[in-house]
């Protein structure tokens, strides 16, 4: 319950209540106002209400099978929560990745930068009255999500991005529809950029509003684009790079004022910039040479086959593996055996192949980082996102930490809306990007 | 080498707080005494490491060691592109430590987060309430002692 702000509310001024169920509250928070009037003497804002306990839960799964759990935490840009915590697990680990499936990280996660700032300025203009952009970046994340979904299966939930590398390689169309994606999505932004920049309606609501300064963002631990936008010029990918984003050519926009629509705007040139970063790592991206199995034999014949010698033909997974046949391996997964998920020709046919199928997945068996603990992060959507883990040696991490970098922003809203206008909250909380999943874990 | 060298100085500087410096995976990691955090937090932000940005705050339930809960600091320095981390074991009968929302400012989310998952008092707090769950939450959440299907709904669920 809020009950500070009701217990020093003055006697002549008004509470009210902004969500937890408001279409402007982008999932569940709860913001009381008191008011004079239009204006916001305080506030107070209460979070939890999507509290799914992720990390009580994390320390009850296998380091393996938490993954789905991080797709849920950030949903608008899972691939990004997957590589953070997989990243997280692999520097414990010391495993290296190939090269080939750094790349396809690369591209994975700018795909998700790229449609998590379209989420969050879609949802900011709508707000703003501007419907017409919301549908042009709705339009052009669909056709970000059909690359992302051609290749990982999924749209959302992907849990694509696996402890020693991807789970399978990129799909043999993936240049065609990349393409297709970027040159929408540029035409979008253009569009966008036409639309708001020099718009009236959307300048008053957002130009020097909710002005944060540099000290005090940094004080409040913010992020991301939100930093950014105040003149701070720090990025991950750029002060601790990681994967192969020191090899790319990219800048990190800045803003001046660290109002509202620096936000938007800083967010819209970092949009430009990760087209950039798809686009080399795509033309960089080393090749594989190994053509997808057309024709092999069907996995219920494979078996039987095995029972009376040892099966040499190809073997034709089943769609949903599409991808992660046992040939790729080396592009795609670490060769250090025991970490990865042993090829499923192998489980099918070999008795070696279903023993170690069953270690990996195995109660007490599967990986079992070196006891001790490790901080790593990466650029997420947001900004800083930050997995903290307590191994003790078993299979299950001692404690697993999310440092959600909304969480961080969010707990500015307050300082950045005193003051304001009611109207003035929409733009600004719609500027910070707020996503439930992530805030409240 | 410059590294280094802060962490001397703060170990020069506190040589009573400060019990252990050491590197674990390529983080540097200061061990130091709960009771002189506020000290060491202020001279690392505004001593010459710069540590402007306390970039998370949490909490380790060890239990059946003693002591039991471990606070986890991590800081960040903009200008020296430097992270760092803070340790400070806490008992479990005197589960306090100094707050830093005189420091940093998201401090304040992030203290009322580990009160309410952990029960972890935190000295000099403005506001300490429960941040995710809802007052008359009983127990903390993330102890190890807390059952995970332990189930106590504010509102009674339809049978």
């Amino acid at each position: 319950m809020p009950t500070r702000i009701q217990k020093q509310a003055r006697q002549d001024t008004m509470l009210l209540n902004m969500g937890p169920s408001h279409p402007a509250m982008h999932g569940t928070i709860r913001i009381m106002l008191e008011l004079d009037g239009e204006r916001i003497l305080n506030s107070e804002v209460e979070v939890g209400y999507l509290h799914r306990g992720f990390e009580k839960t994390c320390e009850h799964r296998t380091y393996f099978s938490l993954l789905p759990y991080t797709d849920r935490l950030n949903y608008v840009s899972p691939l990004i929560n997957n590589l953070g915590y997989v990243m997280t697990v692999e520097k414990m680990l010391g495993l290296e990745v190939p090269e080939r499936a750094q790349y396809i990280r690369v591209l994975m996660s700018e795909l998700s930068r790229i449609s998590d700032h379209l989420t969050c300025l879609a949802a900011m203009a709508m707000e703003c009255g501007a419907f017409t952009v919301f549908l042009y970046k709705m339009k052009a994340r669909e056709f970000l999500w059909d690359v992302i979904e051609q290749t990982t299966g999924a749209r959302m939930t992907t849990s694509y991005i696996r402890i020693g590398g991807v789970r399978a390689d990129l799909h043999p169309g993936f240049d065609t529809v990349l393409k297709k994606a970027i040159e929408e999505t540029r035409g979008v932004l253009k569009d966008v950029h036409g639309l708001l920049d020099k718009n009236k309606i959307f300048l008053n609501r957002t130009r020097d509003v909710a002005v944060m300064s540099r000290e005090d963002a940094v004080a409040y631990g913010w992020t991301g684009p939100c930093l950014r936008s105040t003149g701070v010029s720090y990025d991950v990918r750029k002060a601790h790079p990681y994967l192969v984003y020191d090899r790319l050519n990219w800048e990190v926009p800045l803003g001046d004022r660290g109002d509202n629509f620096d936000r938007y705007l800083v967010r819209m040139k970092e949009m430009d910039q990760s087209l950039r970063i798809i686009e080399q790592a795509a033309v960089r991206i080393p090749n594989s040479s190994r053509a997808f199995i057309v024709e092999g034999m069907a996995p219920a014949q494979a078996i039987k086959e095995s029972r009376r010698q040892r099966v040499r033909n190809d073997i034709a997974l089943s769609p949903n593996l599409e991808g992660s046949e046992e040939v790729r391996y080396p592009d795609i997964l670490a060769s250090d055996k025991g970490f990865v998920v042993p090829p499923k020709e192998e489980t099918y046919t070999t008795i070696e192949g279903l023993i170690n199928h069953f270690k990996f997945f195995m109660r007490g068996h599967g990986l079992r980082p070196p006891k001790g603990e490790v901080y790593f992060a990466v650029e997420g959507g947001n900004g800083e996102l930050g997995f903290y883990i307590v191994s003790d040696g078993t299979d299950r991490p001692y404690r697993l930490h999310l440092r959600g970098p909304c969480f961080h922003i969010v707990s500015a809203l307050e300082q950045l809306i005193r003051g304001r206008y009611v109207a003035d909250v929409i733009p600004t909380f719609g500027s910070m990007n707020m996503i439930g999943g992530e805030l409240d874990r | 080498m410059e590294e280094k060298t802060i962490l001397d100085r703060l170990r020069k500087e506190f040589p009573a707080g400060v019990r252990e410096i050491s590197t674990s995976l390529g983080d540097e990691v200061a061990v130091i005494d709960k009771g002189a955090l506020l000290q060491v937090a202020t001279s690392l932000r505004d001593g010459p490491g710069e540590f402007a940005m306390l970039l998370d705050l949490t909490c380790v339930d060890y239990a059946g060691e003693e002591p039991r809960f471990e606070m986890v600091y991590h800081l960040f320095s903009l200008s020296r592109n430097r992270r760092l981390r803070i340790k400070a074991r806490l008992g479990e009968s005197d589960l306090w430590i100094a707050s830093l929302t005189s420091l940093w400012k998201n401090a304040n989310w992030l203290e009322r987060e580990v009160y309410d998952l952990f029960g972890v008092h935190f000295e000099g707090h403005p506001d300490l309430r429960r941040l995710f769950m809802y007052d008359g939450f009983e127990g903390y959440p993330l102890r190890k002692d807390y059952p995970l299907r332990r189930r106590q709904p504010l509102i009674r669920l339809k049978e």
